[in-house]
């Protein structure tokens, strides 16, 4: 039997990103809750969040940065072979948003599926695609983080309301002639499944009268102990596992969870002043699948770091799920 | 090793002021971490961690919300290490 064989080495070759065009302040979430934009912004460094439209869909948004990330690479969407779109908001239980992004695109005999690894949903495709294209079985593969947290946001409960917001980023990777993603250091730990959850299931929803939508609610205590004392060791074995020092790192871009966990991050893996910290939650709140790719585009765009910088990702949230690792800023 | 209710405010103590800049002698028996000292959830959690690792004890999550005053921590810490 033949065998599929792939690139030797694999980079990100490009990044889109994609906005919601209404922001919303956190005076306009206390409206429905009891709080403070000073509480809000101590908790959590958020100061605003967008919002995607009420006919905006998380496949609309996708399309938005997959195209954008698409034509930086300077492919033709027909050049995609294989859809992996990260998200935990495409409201279908089927068929996938990864299918209808491919056909929309104009990608349109890609193989196309979901993941569903929340937070840690980029993160993972990153690892995913990566494998794919030295494995053979795809050449370009466009990765999406989306998602459209404001309809599982409960507005008025005050511990979650102001945190969540829309958005997709979006990358494509592909072959390269020197390693451009390093080794990912993933896993998860179920047993603290019900930290991060929706109130209810579907069926539940559908079957008992006074069963809310399915919101999400989360253990916040318990994923900030979490987050901060087993993640931040997890970021420093993905810069071991890539033979990379904090000091030749350009960015750390950990998912936009709360600055509060970001800043304790930074300060356990004793990140030098030169390495710029992803603090995009600040603007876009905390967006799960999309945050890292959407942060990664802002430091990009704004010059933060320069292409062929080094970068330290990590996705983390529930399941719980993590992924990390090192890739070279495209 | 057990250590005094006096070894164990002074430690906590130290670990408040790290996490909050509060002066150390603000952090006695009586006072409440929320209403007193103004300490949030994120920043017990801190320091339920740090303690945690100076005092050799486990404070899981489901007890931190227990622990209303210093001195709840102090004996939490007390009977933890003498467990």
């Amino acid at each position: 039997m033949a065998v599929a064989t792939g690139a030797l080495h694999t980079r990100i070759l490009s990044v889109g990103a994609y906005r919601p065009e209404r922001l919303v302040t956190n005076a306009e979430i206390c409206e429905r809750i009891d709080s403070s934009d000073e509480w809000i912004r101590e908790r959590s460094g958020i100061a605003t969040r967008r919002w995607a439209a009420a006919e905006e869909s998380v496949v609309d948004m996708a399309v938005a940065a997959a195209a954008t990330a698409v034509e930086r690479a300077g492919l033709a969407p027909g050049d995609i072979d294989a859809v992996l779109v990260a998200t935990i908001t495409h409201l279908y239980q089927t068929p996938s948003a990864a299918t209808l992004v491919a056909h929309r695109i104009g990608a349109s005999r890609a193989a196309a599926l979901d993941l569903s690894a929340a937070c840690a949903g980029f993160c993972y495709g990153v690892s995913l695609a990566s494998d794919m294209v030295k494995g053979g079985s795809a050449r370009h593969v466009l990765v999406v983080g989306v998602e459209k947290l404001s309809d599982l946001t409960d507005p008025t409960d005050r511990s979650t309301a102001f945190l969540f917001g829309d958005g997709a980023g979006a990358v494509v990777i592909g072959p390269s002639d020197h390693p451009g993603i390093g080794p990912t250091v993933w896993g998860s730990d179920g047993s603290n499944w019900q930290a991060i959850t929706t109130r209810t299931d579907w069926l539940a929803y559908r079957d008992t009268k006074s069963a809310s939508w399915p919101y999400l609610t989360m253990a916040g205590q318990t994923v900030f102990r979490w987050a901060v004392w087993e993640m931040s060791p997890m970021a420093q074995k993905a810069l071991d596992a890539a033979g990379v020092a904090a000091e030749d790192l350009a960015a750390f871009v950990p998912h936009q969870a709360n600055v509060r966990i970001i800043d304790a991050m930074a300060k356990r893996l004793a990140l030098p002043e030169h390495v710029r910290v992803a603090r995009d939650i600040a603007d876009m709140g905390n967006t799960s699948a999309a945050s890292v790719p959407l942060a990664m585009d802002r430091l990009l765009r704004e010059g933060e770091v320069a292409s062929g910088g080094l970068a330290l990702l990590i996705g983390f949230g529930a399941g719980l799920a993590y992924a990390a690792q090192v890739v070279e800023l495209p | 090793m057990a250590m005094s209710e006096q070894e164990i405010l002074s430690g906590l103590a130290e670990i408040v002021n790290e996490e909050t800049g509060l002066a150390a002698d603000a952090v006695q028996l009586d006072k409440s971490f929320t209403d007193d000292l103004d300490i949030d959830s994120l920043s017990m959690m801190t320091i339920v961690v740090n303690a945690e690792e100076k005092f050799s004890v486990r404070i899981p999550d489901d007890d931190v919300k227990n622990l209303k005053t210093v001195g709840d921590a102090v004996s939490y810490i007390q009977t933890a290490q003498a467990a």
